[in-house]
């Protein structure tokens, strides 16, 4: 079982949650023509072995959107934020 | 090395079984091969096996960090079926398929193919619906499916519940005769011992920690026991094709997530075929010893652990409860995990790279160990001719950037919900 540490609810079990990805894409601009960007943003991902910077929501508790960091190899938690204020 | 035959295990038998041979040798790494693949998976092995066989490329090494079999090949649920419509995966895995139906024969090796049939249940009559038109895909393609509504899967799966107050009923289901499972680890050895009588050297416990390259193409691989030069290099390392990936600079679709798999105690024999729920993702087979085999969904976050988490476990049991609620009182005897590669789409890779010298085969989700054989066929068919065959030649890369991913759920874009 993950805890992940909510800044607004504490410490909580994984299942409160859902996953939201990879918090390192990011959505081109509306007006981006050009199809390589939206690839990327769709498609791609640098998917580590190792810390790994992703979106979980708090569904079953403030409801807040949170980004974190997380090992992808150990499944250590780091820091975790609201993710409000950067995305 | 031997044959295998009924007459070795009568002689052997009368010499008190002291005189049987190694089933494949334990080389040293050369300096350098024609093909270096990397991963002994059933994947690896069978490509090995392959270029030998059908091209005629004997000077080939095997190469893998643990010992052979052990990733999601040693792992997996093994359920075999060839239930796809998508244009790019349906002729695929019918070849998979016949290969199957003929491997034991062809390996020496009984791998111990058991086509004991799959269903897939639905639960609404849009689910019908939707079965209806995969049975008719399939047997326009020449491949067995057929449909049966609720009286009949009753009949033939009397332990499922058809009570008023289950969850979610059963309308009916698609069922592939030719369907089935097959024995792993004899995948892994039969594959193994074939290759190596045709050459092949398998060389475990070695990791490949890089790569050889000469102006901008892979010539090699840096390995934990020194480097080994070769004239093309395929990749075929399941959950850790983002990881060997990233080595060559190649940023792919996709993910690496973890799948839990679960047996219960021995029972008598109850489930002599294979069954999927169509309700939630989760399925059940009877192994040869008794225990009930049980799969279900990705714990859901990218993950190279190969160990999962406690709530999957109770969302597949309640699975399993709400579909056969004669399962309530069994044990778990065991539960273990593997890391796939969750293509965006959900369809593999068999395929050159943008890099001279490097070729892939990955992205399987959860769903690969029924394509070993067909895998292997045309991957050795990919590296040897530098072209794909026609049953792989939709699994590129460049699918995602024309606009033809090739998803059979219907899912979009998710890495997770394949
Ligand atoms: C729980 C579970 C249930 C499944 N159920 C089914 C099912 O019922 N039906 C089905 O069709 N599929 C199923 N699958 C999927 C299936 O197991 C895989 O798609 C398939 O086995 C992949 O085979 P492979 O040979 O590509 O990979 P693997 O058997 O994983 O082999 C890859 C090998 O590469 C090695 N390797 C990795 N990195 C390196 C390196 N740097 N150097 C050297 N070697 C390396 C690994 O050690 C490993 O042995 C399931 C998977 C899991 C985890
Ligand atoms: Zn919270």
């Amino acid at each position: 079982m993950i805890r992940i540490n909510c800044p607004v609810c504490g410490s909580r079990d994984e299942n409160e949650f859902t996953y939201g990805g990879d918090a390192n894409v990011v959505r081109p601009a509306m007006d981006e023509a050009e199809t390589g960007p939206w690839l990327d943003y769709v498609f791609m991902r640098d998917n580590p072995r190792g810390p790994h910077r992703e979106y979980w929501h708090h569904v079953m508790g403030c409801r807040q959107w949170l980004m974190l960091e997380r090992d992808t190899l150990t499944h250590e938690i780091g820091d975790c934020i609201l993710a409000r204020g950067v995305a | 090395m031997s044959h295998y035959s009924a007459f070795s295990v009568f002689r052997n038998a009368l010499t008190g079984n002291r005189h049987w041979q190694r089933a494949w040798r334990d080389p040293h790494p050369k300096p350098s091969y024609d093909v270096v693949i990397v991963g002994a998976g059933g994947h690896g092995l069978a490509t090995a096996y392959y270029l030998a066989k059908e091209h005629g490329i004997h000077n080939v090494a095997v190469i893998e960090k643990g010992w052979l079999g052990g990733g999601n090949t040693g792992r997996n649920t093994t359920i075999v079926r060839s239930n796809y419509m998508m244009p790019g995966n349906t002729m695929f895995y019918e070849r998979s398929m016949k290969l199957w139906e003929n491997l034991s024969q062809d390996l020496n090796f009984n791998v111990m193919i058991s086509q004991r049939g799959q269903y897939n249940l639905c639960h609404s009559p849009a689910q019908m619906d939707a079965a209806r038109r995969r049975g008719n895909v399939m047997r326009a393609n020449g491949i067995d499916a057929d449909l049966f509504d609720r009286v009949e899967v009753r009949q033939r799966l009397p332990y499922l519940d058809y009570s008023p107050s289950a969850r979610f009923p059963i309308h009916g289901a698609i069922f592939q005769s030719r369907a089935g499972t097959a024995r792993h680890d004899a995948v892994a050895w039969g594959y193994a011992r074939a290759a190596d009588r045709q050459g092949v050297d398998i060389i475990q416990q070695c990791e490949v920690t890089g790569y050889i390259w000469d102006d901008g193409n892979i010539v090699g691989v840096e390995t934990t026991r020194g480097p080994i030069r070769a004239g093309k290099v395929g990749l075929a390392v399941a959950g850790h094709t983002g990881h060997l990936a990233d080595m060559a600079g190649l940023r792919l679709p996709i993910e690496t997530h973890v799948l839990q798999a679960y047996v219960t105690e021995p029972l008598k024999p109850l489930v002599d075929t294979v069954i999927s729920f169509g309700a939630a993702h989760f399925y059940v087979s009877q192994s040869d010893k008794g225990g009930l085999v049980l799969g279900g969904d990705l714990d859901g976050y990218n993950s190279y652990a190969q160990r999962g988490g406690l709530p999957m476990v109770e969302h597949t049991l309640a699975s399993a409860k709400a579909l056969m609620p004669s399962v309530s009182r069994l044990k778990l005897l065991r539960h273990w995990a593997g890391v796939m590669d969750m293509s965006m789409d959900g369809s593999p890779f068999i395929t050159k790279t943008p890099i001279d010298g490097l070729y892939l085969n990955g992205g399987w989700c959860y769903g690969g160990f029924k394509a070993t054989p067909a895998s292997g066929w045309c991957f050795a068919w990919t590296i040897a001719k530098e072209q794909p065959h026609q049953d792989n030649a939709e699994f590129t890369l460049s699918r995602f950037e024309r606009g033809y991913q090739i998803d059979e759920k219907g899912a979009g874009p998710q890495p997770n919900a394949h």
